[in-house]
């Protein structure tokens, strides 16, 4: 039995919490959170030993793995605390908002041998499994362009109390949007080189992004479009899409569907034709054996045991892997801060002039 | 309960095979007398059953029925609470509490401050979770509810805490205030099973994916024929054509072979898939 705690019980912490507890291979031994109502009622209800501090959780409580699902700026002392008394650690995303944290914290899991896992989940998503064998075989040839695309209805009017709502804190549509999309290009096509044209709006949100645009630029000339807006309401709920242009065909993968176009140049694996191949989520997805709410949020936690039950340590979601989507944000704020490029090569700022008044919302175009 | 229970994810943009056929199914049902067209093709098709989420949009749905109560006098509704989504969106906006306050009524009878008033200060779930249903089952008033779920998410959520006391909770009250069954749809039917038998809560609908590919079945494909054959549940088959991932007559007539099964309930937006569907159960059903 692999004895575990939860710590930060928002709504991922919650959804670890169902999963992590209806595992065979698992023990919860405790759950940490600062707010003792959540934590009362857990524990009226269901028994589970409960902590609002994370040291003393540490220091009275015999952990072999910790979840950590706490605020993202929060992140690095828990992870260091955790690595420090030899626990595996899998920690919600994004992993770091200083990318050279996020980097120190790899380089000390991997000194002390120790699993560690980020939730980026779209990497357990079939389609987009499905997309990287693809990719790896060289199915499509020379890769050109990527177009990187999430879309959603979380924040729909300027009030939001939440850290979620404030960027210092690790809020708003780039570090909890947008880092999905980054995190599958640099799954697909590594770390980019450089960034620009990044563009990061307030749609709602008065101290954080809504959406999020940029270019990356990667060492074998290809290039990423990023386009993220999680103030969409036309989507029913997150959804994230991946277009990729290769010499011999193109690729288009979300959730539900992979839909791919071989050219008669291709090196056309088994089970694909030339032309069009429409592959779904049905027959690329392995079943869980516990359920909540999508198979990859089950799938990425069985891994997360199965690689400490295995002592494998070259996982996928890796910290090493997730500073790299880490870095990749830090370039795009440095960016969008240096504003257009105009006339005379000057970058300059451009803030949007904003109407004052008691409607504030009326501003907001 | 009939054998045939017509479903609604179709109408709302769900579609666990292709976002752009989502995408074209809710711009076609965006007006809802093309959803109450194709619910009157299904009831003229005998389906007089609508399994259905507590989606805003289901009211309107329900003013009609209730404005026209000679054309639909055996109409019933099997309503799927709650609709995760608003409060899943209003978790990221408020946090856990303030999205649960977000949905208790603010003021109101006297009962309604005391739950939500009490329940709140004593951390005891049972006023809170009353007052979620009763707010969900609001739009519902006046029409028949003979059954009441709870939706996968939730049940699937609580089943994984080991949140038992909720189930126990949601069934008594759906049984005393709305003198309904309580319904549990999962995704993980044998586990919940044995929840609910240790609950007490005796011969349970409970609503779970079974097809023959085994898709979405956790828990795995053995231990779904097992509690079929063995346990005494009255089971609903829900996704038997696994998205469309099996041809319709293979699906219907597998599930028609397996032990236990009360009911199936499908979605469809044509009067042909309507009618096709029924003409395979027909078929294949063995009463």
């Amino acid at each position: 039995m692999i004895r575990i705690a939860v710590v930060g019980l928002g709504k991922m912490g919650l959804s670890h919490q169902s999963i992590i507890n209806a595992h065979p291979g698992v023990k919860l031994a405790a759950i940490c959170d600062r707010t003792g109502y959540v934590l009362d009622v857990l524990n009226k209800y269901t028994g589970v030993p409960t902590f609002s501090d994370f040291d003393a959780m540490l220091r009275e409580v015999e952990l072999d793995a910790i979840i950590i699902a706490t605020p993202s700026g929060m992140h690095g002392p828990m992870v260091k605390a955790a690595l420090d008394k030899n626990i595996h650690v899998f920690c919600e995303k994004p992993f770091n908002l200083n990318a050279e944290e996020a980097r120190e914290l790899a380089i000390l899991a991997d000194e002390k041998k120790l699993v560690n896992q980020v939730g980026y989940h779209y990497r357990f998503v079939g389609t987009f499994q499905e997309v990287k064998r693809l990719l790896d075989a060289g199915v499509i040839g020379d890769i050109s362009h990527v177009l990187a695309e999430a879309y959603g209805p979380v924040v729909m009017r300027p009030k939001g109390s939440t850290w979620r709502s404030q960027r210092d804190a690790g809020g708003g549509c780039l570090y909890d949007y947008a880092a999905h999309p980054i995190n599958l290009v640099n799954w697909y096509l590594g770390m980019p080189y450089g960034v620009g044209g990044s563009v990061l709006n307030s749609i709602f949100s008065k101290e954080t992004d809504d959406e999020v645009f940029g270019s990356l630029y990667f060492e074998g000339g290809q290039s990423c479009q990023v386009s993220v807006n999680w103030s969409d309401e036309s989507y029913r709920k997150m959804s994230a899409k991946i277009s990729i242009w290769g010499s011999a065909g193109r690729i288009i993968a979300d959730r539900q569907e992979m839909q791919v176009y071989l050219r008669d140049t291709a090196k056309i694996p088994e089970g694909y034709l030339q032309g069009w191949n429409v592959r779904n989520i049905t027959e690329l997805t392995e079943e869980v054996w516990f359920y909540v709410r999508g198979e990859e949020y089950s799938a990425q936690l069985d891994y997360f045991v199965k690689c400490i039950e295995e002592k494998q340590l070259d996982n996928v979601n890796s910290f090493s892997n997730a500073a790299m989507t880490d870095k990749v944000i830090e370039m795009m704020i440095a960016d969008a801060a240096k504003g257009a490029s105009v006339t005379g090569d000057k970058a300059v700022p451009i803030t949007r002039e904003r109407r004052k008044g008691f409607f504030p919302f009326l501003s907001a175009n | 309960m009939e054998n045939l229970l017509f479903g609604d994810n179709q109408f709302f943009g769900v579609n666990h095979m292709s976002e752009e056929k989502a995408r074209s199914q809710a711009m076609r049902f965006q007006d809802i007398n093309t959803v109450i067209e194709v619910l009157d093709n299904a009831y003229d098709e005998g389906i007089k059953t609508f399994m259905c989420t507590t989606h805003e949009r289901i009211e309107l749905v329900c003013n009609h029925m209730r404005a026209n109560p000679e054309r639909y006098a055996d109409y019933q509704f099997m309503p799927c609470m709650p609709y995760a989504h608003k409060y899943a969106n209003a978790m990221t906006d408020h946090g856990m509490l303030g999205a649960i306050k977000h949905f208790l009524p603010e003021e109101g009878f006297l009962d309604v401050a005391m739950r939500s008033g009490m329940s709140l200060a004593k951390k005891d779930i049972e006023g809170m979770t009353t007052l979620l249903i009763d707010a969900e089952m609001k739009m519902f008033s006046g029409l028949k509810t003979p059954v009441i779920f709870l939706q996968n998410v939730v049940v699937d959520f609580l089943l994984g805490l080991g949140f038992n006391e909720a189930f126990r909770i949601f069934a008594n009250h759906v049984k005393v205030r709305y003198g309904a069954e309580p319904g549990f749809i999962t995704m993980n039917m044998p586990k919940l099973l044995d929840v609910l038998e240790s609950l007490g809560i005796e011969n349970p609908i409970i609503c779970s994916n079974i097809n023959k590919v085994g898709f979405r079945m956790s828990g795995g494909f053995e231990a779904y024929e097992k509690a079929l054959k063995e346990k005494k549940f009255r089971a609903i088959a829900m996704s038997v054509f696994a998205s469309g991932a099996i041809s319709p007559r293979e699906a219907i007539e597998w599930v028609c072979q397996q032990p236990n099964i009360e009911s199936i309930v499908f979605g469809a937006s044509s009067k042909g898939n309507i009618r096709s569907t029924r003409e395979l159960v027909d078929q294949y059903w063995s009463k």
